[in-house]
């Protein structure tokens, strides 16, 4: 395993980075899109709701790996060129996006009606409501399920590999298949991971504690 | 007596790993090959004209499949029975440590460093590497390779090739033939490289594609057996040089490479 990583670090470590960079990228953008849509499965107007259910049900109930194969051999071919790196963040950005939205969606309907009520009974808007009473409470609410999503947006990064976007585990099944150390190249990436995803573990938990 | 229960799945994992290790190696394959009268074949499912399913019943067919079918009645006899396994360039030789598979008859060409873990036949085919194009790429040879993308496959040796032939190109390893295939379409590269025999596949598979360039590279086919299986890598030896010789092995080239345009395969006839 020591060998492994000595010999190849170079190329482990490009792949941990273009790992971290497309999670950075696919958490900041399914983040926004999430929460976008779990306000608006719960607006008060119907045609709102059909849309951000829609949206959700079928980003969600499709496999990551079609979805980032779309934009990998589909879109290229009628629409406009993106390479794998992007096709694979693209794809883990809209699959992540429609789990945190249910995420987020759970905590807004989690909070009580009497605090929009409330709320609104002194003036505020609905939108000053959202974003000053319920969305606070509520984020507070869904974080460690939240935590729990971006350690899976993590691992399904992996998804990159599938589409030639560089990440670790594309390097794993390159090094893998020249080494045909096949035990300890998937060994030392799954380490590579665990040094991504363990502190996010963590520092969700350590929110969790602080703000609960 | 519940908190131990976990222990169970662990140390069956654990049995499993330290198990199968060592009992591969140890076994003569030739002698359990003739025991059960079966020889259990690692062959392609996505290469044309070597190893490919076949959707309407599921079996693969090719030339790889077909030698392997034939070296099978020459080492067991009329009765002997070929088993496949569906395997790809990445998980061959996995598969072939593990002992899932006796053999591997899939495309697979004879290298210094695969010898280093397995052990190879004598060249069943001479192929050599080229390059598949779209019919209105401005390719023409490696020459033209520098600085544009080359779709790979991961564990074909054919990605480390062309790092040696064009070092600036930027090489992509997709997953398997299929794969590399549409990534081609999709403008994913400019050329798509492995040897010349399943690119010829490919082009049948799809009109506006062409193979370019020749080959640069030679890369001879051989039956992979596990280390120390010398009994077996004979046998598959001698089985090969029989079909050489009683002309079984040329009909199998007639058949598969005689209707691909452009493939000249009469050079690989072998007496």
């Amino acid at each position: 395993m020591i060998n492994i990583f000595a010999k190849f670090s170079s190329q482990l470590l490009v792949g941990l980075g273009w790992t971290v960079l497309s999670s950075i990228i696919a958490l900041f953008f399914s983040l926004i899109i999430g929460t976008i849509f779990a306000i608006m499965e719960v607006l008060p107007s119907k045609v709102m709701r059909v849309i951000g259910h829609a949206y959700v049900e079928i980003m969600r109930n499709i496999p990551l790996l079609v979805i980032t194969m779309f934009f990998y051999l589909v879109i290229p071919m009628y629409v406009v060129k993106i390479n794998g790196f992007t096709a694979g963040t693209i794809g883990l950005t809209l699959y992540t996006s429609a789990f945190i939205a249910e995420t987020i969606r759970s905590g807004i309907q989690s909070v009580s009606n009497g605090q929009m009520e409330g709320a609104r009974s002194t003036g505020m808007t609905y939108w000053q409501a959202m974003r000053y009473i319920i969305l606070p409470q509520a984020f507070k609410i869904v974080i460690p399920p939240l935590g729990n999503q971006f350690v899976n947006l993590v691992k399904n990064s992996s998804v990159l590999a599938f589409v030639a976007g560089f990440d670790l585990m594309y390097q794993a099944n390159s090094i893998a298949s020249t080494t045909f150390d096949t035990i300890n190249s998937y060994l030392v990436v799954g380490v590579l991971y665990l040094i991504v995803t363990l502190p996010i573990s963590y520092y969700m938990r350590h929110l969790e504690k602080k703000l609960g | 007596m519940k908190k131990k229960f976990w222990l169970l799945p662990l140390l069956a994992c654990i049995l499993m790993l330290t198990g199968c290790g060592k009992s591969v190696n140890d076994q003569s394959v030739l002698k359990n090959a003739k025991q059960s009268n079966t020889i259990v074949w690692g062959v392609k499912g996505d290469v044309k004209l070597f190893g490919l399913i076949d959707v309407r019943d599921g079996q693969q067919k090719g030339f790889d499949v077909d030698m392997a079918k034939h070296i099978t009645k020459h080492i067991l006899g009329p009765q002997g029975k070929a088993e496949f396994v569906t395997t790809t360039s990445q998980s061959r030789i996995p598969l072939l440590k593990n002992g899932n598979v006796d053999a591997v008859i899939a495309t697979m060409s004879i290298t210094p460093e695969r010898k280093k873990i397995i052990s190879f036949s004598k060249s069943y085919f001479d192929a050599g590497q080229s390059l598949l194009v779209p019919k209105n790429s401005s390719i023409k040879s490696t020459k033209d390779l520098n600085g544009k993308t080359v779709i790979g496959v991961v564990g074909a040796n054919s990605v480390a090739n062309i790092k040696k032939v064009a070092p600036k190109a930027k090489v992509i390893e997709l997953q398997d033939y299929a794969q590399a295939m549409n990534a081609l379409k999709s403008h994913q590269g400019d050329a798509l490289t492995t040897d010349n025999g399943i690119l010829f596949g490919l082009a049948v598979q799809n009109p506006g594609y062409e193979v370019r360039g020749g080959t640069f590279t030679v890369e001879p086919y051989g039956v992979a057996v596990n280390k120390g299986q010398t009994s077996f890598t004979e046998a598959v030896d001698k089985a090969v040089l029989e079909m050489q010789h009683n002309g079984e092995y040329n009909r199998l080239i007639k058949k598969w490479f005689g209707d691909v345009p452009g493939f000249k395969y009469k050079e690989l006839y072998r007496r």
